[in-house]
């Protein structure tokens, strides 16, 4: 792991990964969308509303995944001090907090129809919420201080401390009575989902997951540059300074 | 043991005393998280006149409307105790007999009296001829039992509830 914390390395890395990941987001998508809307049934439930599912349900995996990636990056940020693990973290947050706000919406407008309501505070909607004001506080935080190093150091803690709301957010359904059901897919026994709908929730979840590696390469190498300049602007400022 | 090694231990600590701060609070909480009663558990618990939301299966056969067109009459089960609810306005889509459902209101004279209620829809997603040819061959589950059900029976058991409550599947 310490081999990629390099970012001249990671900077090799990501040139070789970017074509790859923005192009399979386009073809995944592509696919993903024509399965979702056409090329599945209807539920015989829920009819064309489940459709919803295709865009909710790898949103909200994407905000759990992309929240444990970047706690992890925190905790590798505070106890090794690589300086690219706590630029990812920095990078990943605006993407986590878009799938979170998503995952609020597209569930919200699903409620609404099928449930009988726009929002209810039971334990998976709230513990949702959480995590989205979560990647709001850290955003927030990290920006807060006039010496960065510091305000990097507080959003990781705040980072490490938000975890316990990720296995809040996965059991909450198993633990309480809540109006949102049980989770379909990663579950004991196998998933209660015809594989006629789950193929198309799979290849999305490809699609948002390769979307995330490429936009989180784009921000990781803009945040590096950034760093750079103001490393040369420095420098240059100290030149003068003692010339 | 190296600086690095020492944050890593003095992370680790902090994360499990988290971890566990969390867990004492969410048991000690456990009945203010719950979103809703099921039938059984409202045979132990003494709510009074203030507003609840009660959670169970519509029973089959159970709902019936009114003659003025806007009031419903249903059941309410959790196939060890059941509930009569009768509710005035819109109900939502998914409202059916044999589905989830969670209802808000208040009880008055043996009577739930719901101000809202809402459709709670299962795990399980198929097409409908799935759901077809499953009903012919006989292995067709009723929707949603698995989550209200062996939840609620669950929920009741160390309430005193009585052994009816047993798990269908």
């Amino acid at each position: 792991m310490h081999r990629f914390a390099n970012p001249a390395r990671f900077l090799r890395l990501s040139t070789l990964l970017l074509p790859w990941s923005a192009g399979a987001t386009v073809v995944l998508l592509i696919v993903g969308l024509y399965l979702s809307l056409f090329g599945s049934p209807p539920d015989y439930q829920q009819g064309d509303t489940v459709r919803i599912m295709y865009i909710h349900v790898p949103a909200a995996w994407m905000s759990l995944f992309v929240y444990t990636n970047m706690a992890a990056a925190a905790a590798a940020g505070l106890v090794w001090k690589h300086p690219l693990a706590d630029l990812f973290a920095k990078a990943a947050a605006p993407i986590g907090a878009g799938f979170t706000l998503v995952c609020l919406v597209t569930g919200s407008l699903w409620g609404a129809p099928m449930w009988g309501t726009w929002w209810v505070w039971d334990a998976r909607l709230t513990s949702v919420l959480i995590l989205f004001f979560l990647y709001l506080g850290y955003m927030a935080l990290v920006n807060a201080f006039d010496d960065p190093q510091r305000g990097t150091r507080a959003g990781n803690v705040l980072l490490l401390v938000g975890i316990v709301n990720v296995p809040i957010i996965k059991f909450s359904v198993d633990w309480w009575n809540t109006l949102h059901q049980p989770s379909s897919v990663i579950k004991m026994g196998g998933p209660s989902i015809d594989s006629s709908m789950l193929i198309p929730l799979l290849v999305m979840a490809g699609a948002f997951t390769s979307y995330f590696i490429a936009v989180v390469i784009l921000r990781l190498r803009t945040e590096i540059a950034h760093r750079k300049i103001q490393t040369l602007r420095f420098s240059v400022a100290g030149d003068g300074a003692t010339g | 043991m190296t600086k690095k090694k020492r944050r890593l231990y003095m992370l680790g600590l902090a994360l499990l005393g988290l971890g566990a701060a969390t867990a004492l609070t969410l048991t000690a909480f456990q009945d203010n998280i719950v979103f809703f009663y099921s039938p059984s558990q409202l045979q132990t618990q003494q709510v009074g006149e203030r507003n609840f939301r009660l959670g169970g299966l519509v029973e089959q056969g159970s709902v019936r409307k009114l003659t003025d067109g806007v009031t419903t009459e249903f059941r309410v089960t959790d196939t060890a105790h059941t509930i009569d609810v009768r509710y005035r306005g819109q109900l939502p889509d998914l409202f059916r007999e044999g589905q989830g459902v969670v209802a808000e209101g208040k009880l008055s004279g043996g009577v739930f009296v719901a101000r809202e209620v809402l459709a709670k829809h299962d795990e399980n997603y198929m097409p409908p001829e799935v759901s077809e040819a499953l009903k012919q061959a006989g292995v067709y589950k009723k929707p949603a039992p698995n989550n209200t059900d062996a939840k609620t029976a669950a929920n009741a058991a160390p309430t005193n509830a009585p052994p009816a409550a047993t798990k269908k599947e």
